[in-house]
């Protein structure tokens, strides 16, 4: 470890550190900052082009009037977009409602589950493998066609789960996509499906490579299963529970894909990223609206992003 | 999330290097004597696809000019117009008629074809000439149309002795009778969110008549006006009588509901024989046109135009005008139709021997039509169409409320911004 011509970049990385810090002679070669150079700089750049270039044009056009034609015809409105984003705009209010609702859903029902069948699954039950395989099958699956897979469960006449409470064809019949009051728990009860699984595995993983001694001194001491699991298992898996909060956050923030296949987030279904798009691509392209939108969600996401943050590098000092 | 999103709303910025690539034509070979000129295809489908390349070849063996064809994804063509027109379109491209073309004719980015229009224009009617001009002078070269009108099956109007319906009063003591007889009157199905805006133009044109129904797509009236909420006022009168479940249901599901002796009848186009195609079913079906209820009886019909027009860098070329008089006749839209027949070719010496009765029942309702509407979102700004009558119209349907106020707030940001 002596020798600074390591051909392994991170372990120079590693090195510089301390040297750099005792005040001593620097003893990295030229191709060595060549390397660290490209290694740096070319993720900042793809970093710059595809995030942050975007994102502060972005905040420029949120404030601007554009039909996306002649250059010239941009025109700033200061936050006009904004006030029609929030006081004008019918399906805002409602999306943030949903996204709200979903982020609940998804904290308080789904991973909490997710949980629960790793807690189950870990024990040495019968068929583990099968039911690990059962629950996580959902995940392989892209929401798209998870959408579509509850839709054959959901449609009001020929779905599944009306044929089963008999009321397939008659008057009574929920419709599950249409109705506006139950349409959102449908798509919730569909992500959750899914979302179990993914939050399982993950926890699963957690639980098998957590060191087996834990359990063992804590059944000597005398700890109920209950109590080994909240007292030491859940506390052992800190790393995990953080992983799993953040991810139940991201994939509140970014559901899309569901409501998009169920009815493009309308009627009901309408999400922040939903209107995001809808503003900003294809036919009802707003640009100075979309943006606004855009700009948002960004910030809504911040909150969560910088929580996690702060805590990640409270804990590093 | 978040990034994508973001990322999405540069995509504007993006796209104008990236189409500028993609798109090949050469303005060097812009001569006003040249023999080549080119189109820019958004049917991209195999049969509609077909049918294009049949104008295409039948065109270059007729004239000798070559023309070469880019065929794109419609979405594609529909999404980026803007900066695809400002890049280096083809000379020619597939596009639609009313606010649509307006609004780029508008920016100057099309050419007039008066000049084909002086050859093919006896082909056309009055409602087809005025959907294809603007500010006095034409912009589109139609090719084929699809009315909108109230199918219905006639064994079930035989059984229960039914009479078409001629009058809104009419129409609604039917849709009574017919909720009697144990039918749903009106099959609805507006889960993609259009479908609802055939109901909406319909009941604006026959209530406020054909022009202000325009200029409320335009935006040159305010949508907080008496006039619009007489148009909720009398859908609140037929809402009881649509399908209760239609914002479950696509027009699809609807379409089979009237098939199976459910509904009574269902407006829609008359896209609904690509989904009804059993023979028995087929020669079963009639329509009629909406009924008239306050003004013009029923002169307009909807009846959404898809046609050419000419990028404003084909101006001088003579070839591409060459090509656009040819795209105008009944030649031309046969060799479309004898790939794609689900559709109606609008020129008048165009081969009608291959319709089938209902389709000649269509034509003849266009050709003697006086204005021909170009549905919602063809007629008004995209935006508006997309973001803000899709909902409204979707929550007007959940609980026949609608905030008029609020819609004029928002077509005059949107409008504003186009």
């Amino acid at each position: 470890m002596t020798q600074t011509t390591a051909p392994v970049p991170v372990a120079t990385e590693v090195e510089r550190a301390p040297r750099a810090r005792a005040g001593r002679v620097r003893r990295l070669t030229g191709s060595d900052r060549l390397v660290l150079g490209l290694m740096v700089g070319v993720p900042t750049l793809i970093q710059a082009v595809l995030i942050w270039i975007p994102t502060l044009l972005s905040i420029g056009l949120s404030v601007t009037r554009w039909n996306g034609l002649a250059l010239s015809g941009i025109k700033p409105v200061g936050l006009d977009n904004y006030r029609y984003a929030l006081r004008d705009y019918p399906p805002f209010w409602p999306a943030i409602a949903h996204n709200v609702i979903w982020l609940g859903f998804l904290a308080l029902v789904a991973t909490p589950l997710g949980v629960l069948l790793a807690v189950v699954l870990d024990q040495q039950i019968r068929f583990t493998r099968l039911y690990q395989s059962v629950f996580f099958t959902p995940v392989m699956l892209s929401l798209v066609l998870v959408g579509i897979v509850w839709q054959l469960v959901y449609a009001r006449n020929e779905g599944l789960l009306n044929n089963l409470l008999g009321t397939a064809g008659t008057n009574g019949a929920v419709d599950w996509l249409g109705d506006p009051h139950v349409n959102l728990w449908a798509a919730l009860i569909a992500t959750g499906w899914r979302h179990a699984g993914y939050i399982m595995v993950l926890y699963l993983a957690g639980l098998k490579g957590l060191d087996p001694s834990l359990r063992e001194a804590a059944s000597i001491d005398g700890a109920t299963g209950r109590q080994t699991l909240f007292r030491v298992v859940f506390p052992a898996m800190r790393q995990i529970n953080i992983l799993v909060v953040v991810i139940t956050f991201i994939e509140a923030l970014r559901a899309f894909d569901i409501v998009w296949v169920i009815n493009h987030g309308t009627n009901g279904l309408e999400l922040l990223s939903v209107l995001v798009i809808q503003n900003l691509v294809g036919e009802g392209q707003v640009i100075g609206v979309g943006s606004a939108l855009a700009v948002l969600l960004l910030i809504v996401s911040l909150i969560p992003i910088v929580i996690y943050l702060v805590r990640t590098f409270r804990k590093a000092d | 999330m978040h990034r994508r999103s973001v990322l999405k709303g540069t995509a504007a910025l993006g796209a104008i290097p990236i189409l500028a690539a993609c798109s090949g034509g050469d303005p060097a070979t812009q001569a006003a004597d040249s023999k080549a000129t080119s189109l820019g295809s958004g049917l991209a489908d195999a049969v509609p696809k077909s049918g294009i390349q049949a104008m295409v070849d039948l065109f270059q063996q007729q004239s000798g000019d070559t023309v070469r064809l880019n065929v794109m994804p419609r979405d594609q063509l529909v999404n980026n117009i803007s900066t695809y027109l400002q890049a280096n379109p083809e000379d020619v491209i597939t596009w639609f008629a009313g606010y649509r073309m307006r609004y780029y004719a508008g920016k100057g980015l099309l050419a007039p074809v008066d000049d084909a229009w002086e050859t093919i224009g006896k082909n056309f009617g009055a409602g087809l000439a005025d959907a294809s001009a603007y500010q006095g002078k034409k912009y589109l070269i139609p090719n084929y149309n699809y009315p909108w009108a109230v199918f219905y099956r006639k064994s079930v109007w035989q059984q229960h002795g039914y009479q078409v319906p001629g009058t809104w009063d009419e129409l609604l003591a039917l849709c009574a009778t017919m909720k009697k007889d144990g039918l749903s009157p009106i099959a609805f199905g507006d889960k993609d969110g259009w479908p609802a805006m055939g109901t909406f133009d319909y009941l604006n044109m026959r209530t406020n008549g054909y022009q202000f129904h325009v200029d409320l797509c335009a935006h040159h009236e305010s949508w907080d006006s008496p006039k619009v909420q007489a148009v909720f006022d009398n859908w609140t009168a037929l809402l009881p009588y649509q399908d209760t479940g239609a914002l479950g249901a696509t027009w699809q599901q609807a379409a089979h509901n009237m098939a199976n002796k459910k509904s009574g009848m269902y407006l829609i186009g008359t896209f609904l024989l690509q989904e009804i195609t059993d023979k028995s079913i087929v020669d079963d079906l009639d329509f009629f046109p909406f009924p008239a209820i306050a003004v013009e009886g029923t002169d307009a019909i909807e009846a959404p135009i898809d046609g050419f027009v000419m990028t404003r860098r084909a101006e001088k070329n003579k070839a591409a005008m060459d090509f656009l008089s040819f795209l105008g006749t009944g030649a031309a839209q046969d060799a479309y139709a004898s790939k794609d027949s689900s559709n109606l070719q609008t020129a008048a010496d165009a081969n009608t021997s291959t319709f089938s009765p209902i389709q000649k029942k269509a034509a003849e309702m266009i050709a003697q039509s006086k204005k021909v509407s170009q549905f919602f979102d063809r007629d008004a700004l995209p935006a508006m169409a997309n973001n803000v009558m899709i909902p409204a119209l979707q929550s007007f349907l959940k609980d026949g409320k609608v905030d008029l106020k609020n819609l004029e707030t928002q077509a005059k940001t949107l409008y504003a911004a186009a």
